[in-house]
């Protein structure tokens, strides 16, 4: 690696111990209103109601997760990502994210076009299965990878759908998707080069179809 | 118009929140089905202190068989309120910040006017020549409560079962009045299930000769009838596991069946004590009247679909179901949240696990005292 690379490498701050979340934090504008596709236990959503403003909602599966995520003062209902966008409007939303959780959904294309039905824009954050470690993991060990970012076994992983970002940009390409920004992260460092080899994390901040 | 002062203070020795009822009456009352009722009396209780921009109210909602007595200690009998672990200082309800006000129903017989009540054209008890009400009227009635306080929105209206679906007609019909609205094991209109359980209760009613049409007051109630129509409430109440963990199938005072037809299970002990209980406290016609109330509540036949009526709310919702209620199903929630989704308001929804059946939202209670905490602060923050 140059020197002149090495330079170009900005740190990504934490928020709340995660570095996509510090770019979501980012993207997101004030007092906009916000879904959280996959929102645990609302952590994300109260940052962001709090220091943005944001009138912040989310939908979550686990049960645990939500009355966590309720009790902090977020709006959170138990549901399904795959089903639970069809009941609201179109541009429902000025954001809809879904971080790191398009790679557990079943239908993840069908909830792509769903999260852009109901959100003007859309931050879709996800572990990129290219990088070099989930790579290595398979070329040297022969089974299904394990790595610090896909740590499951093949037998109890919540991971159903495994994508690279190369396979994202295709997706986007055959979509018509505009990506307004996209944002590769290997730890707290942004990655400038070979995302799909280098990046552990790609966000992206996409909007509707470009016809 | 105000009969009793409001009065509420903490007795030191036993440290629980001593409570007074009060009434106050209203001159008339237009009803749903044209008639109008005068004058109208209404039992009610508060807790904990308005403020001064009067933002801090909130309004409990009884279910079927409840009454304006949720939290504390009445004077009378020292009974703890019905919900008097979900209301009081540091509960889900926390009296140290919100005022709290719980009033009896609108054909109930706890205070409120209802089918006992004297008609004052007559001298005698209304009986069966009391106007058929609805919940909207129900709500009617607490509107001009609220009114009385000089309250203008409520920080939140919340009750379960009959009380979830004041709290849903309150954001419907009245959605500049209402900031939150927390509806818990309830439904936006019965389904057939539903109104057949409330039919079997009716009729055990009205089968009882003693009921004589209605007209038993000052002679002897229909006991019977009411105490078999509250057995089969109570095993709607419970769920298969609860009964099974509560009762399973124990012998009551014996070792052996007794081969006759006295008591023999401890469940069939259990439900004879609460159904002989339940007519101590209850009137056979206020049955008749508000099971009516709640098979006729329809959210959706209004304005033509449930989506249609939320359509004019502006309250935050909180809904809550729990696993094992079979007689307000989850579903029946969840249909609520999507109609609310469709209209894009701020709803939040959780099912909880609980093995208590519909009786979970009374007794199992320390999950929703964490949601239902959480829910009001942040609304409250909304409102400052």
């Amino acid at each position: 690696m140059t020197a002149e690379t090495a330079k170009r490498q900005a740190f990504v701050p934490e928020l709340l111990g995660r570095s996509d979340y510090a770019i979501i934090g980012e993207i997101v504008e004030p007092n906009t209103k916000v879904l959280d596709l996959g929102c645990g236990e609302g952590e994300l959503l109260q940052w962001l109601a709090e220091n943005k403003g944001v009138d912040a909602r989310g939908v979550e599966i686990s049960g645990v997760k939500v009355q966590r995520a309720i009790a902090r003062g977020v709006s959170v209902y138990q549901g399904d990502i795959d089903e639970g966008l069809a009941d609201y409007p179109s541009s429902a939303f000025d954001y809809v994210i879904l971080s790191q959780t398009l790679q557990q959904t079943h239908r993840p294309l069908k909830v792509v076009r769903e999260m852009l039905r109901v959100g003007r824009r859309v931050i879709v954050a996800f572990p990129n299965f290219g990088h070099w470690a989930v790579r290595l993991s398979m070329l040297v060990g022969g089974g299904a990878p394990k790595t610090k970012l896909f740590p499951y076994n093949w037998y109890d992983s919540p991971n159903i759908h495994f994508l690279t970002v190369r396979d994202f940009e295709a997706l986007v390409r055959v979509e018509r998707l505009v990506v307004e920004r996209r944002y590769f992260l290997a730890g707290r460092r942004k990655v400038w080069l070979l995302p799909n080899l280098l990046a552990e994390v790609a966000v992206y901040l996409l909007s509707g179809s470009a016809g | 118009m105000l009969r009793t002062q409001k009065a509420l203070w903490y007795d030191e020795k036993i440290l629980r929140m001593m409570v007074e009822a009060n009434c106050v009456r209203f001159d008339s009352l237009l009803l749903d089905n044209g008639a109008t009722l005068a004058p109208v009396d209404v039992a009610y209780e508060t807790y904990g202190e308005l403020n001064a921009k009067k933002n801090n109210a909130i309004l409990i909602l009884h279910a079927f068989s409840g009454d304006a007595h949720a939290a504390g200690i009445g004077h009378d009998g020292g009974k703890p309120g019905w919900w008097d672990n979900c209301i009081g200082p540091g509960k889900a309800f926390d009296t140290s910040r919100y005022f709290i006000i719980c009033s009896n129903i609108l054909g109930g017989c706890r205070g409120t006017t209802g089918p006992p009540s004297l008609n004052p054209a007559t001298g005698c008890p209304y009986a069966m020549s009391f106007p058929v009400i609805t919940i909207a009227d129900m709500v009617r009635l607490q509107t001009m409560l609220i009114d009385w306080f000089g309250i203008e929105r409520l920080l939140a209206v919340s009750g379960g079962s009959m009380g979830g679906m004041q709290a849903l007609e309150w954001a419907v019909a009245y959605p500049e009045r209402v900031v939150s609205a927390i509806p818990i094991a309830c439904t936006t209109r019965h389904s057939a299930q539903q109104i057949a359980f409330n039919e079997v209760g009716r009729q055990a009613i009205m089968a009882d000769p003693d009921w004589n049409n209605g007209d038993y007051y000052g002679s002897k109630p229909p006991a019977r009838g009411l105490a078999v129509a509250r057995m089969i409430g109570h095993i709607t109440y419970m769920s298969d596991d609860s009964m099974r963990e509560k009762f399973g199938r124990r012998l009551r005072g014996k070792q052996t069946f007794g081969f006759d037809f006295d008591v023999d299970f401890e469940v069939e002990s259990y439900l004879r004590y609460r159904g002989s209980e339940f007519v101590n406290r209850f009137d056979a016609n206020s049955y008749l009247y508000i099971t009516k109330a709640m098979d006729y509540f329809d959210l959706s036949n209004r304005q033509g679909s449930l989506a249609t009526a939320f359509a004019a709310t502006q309250a935050r919702f909180l809904v809550i179901s729990f696993s094992s209620d079979w007689l307000y199903p989850s579903y029946q929630s969840q249909e609520i949240v999507r109609a609310l989704r469709t209209r894009n308001r701020d709803v939040a929804y959780v099912e909880l696990p609980s093995n208590y059946g519909h009786d979970a939202f009374l007794v199992d209670v320390a999950e929703q005292t964490d949601l239902i905490r959480g829910f009001l602060a942040s609304t409250f923050d909304k409102v400052q």
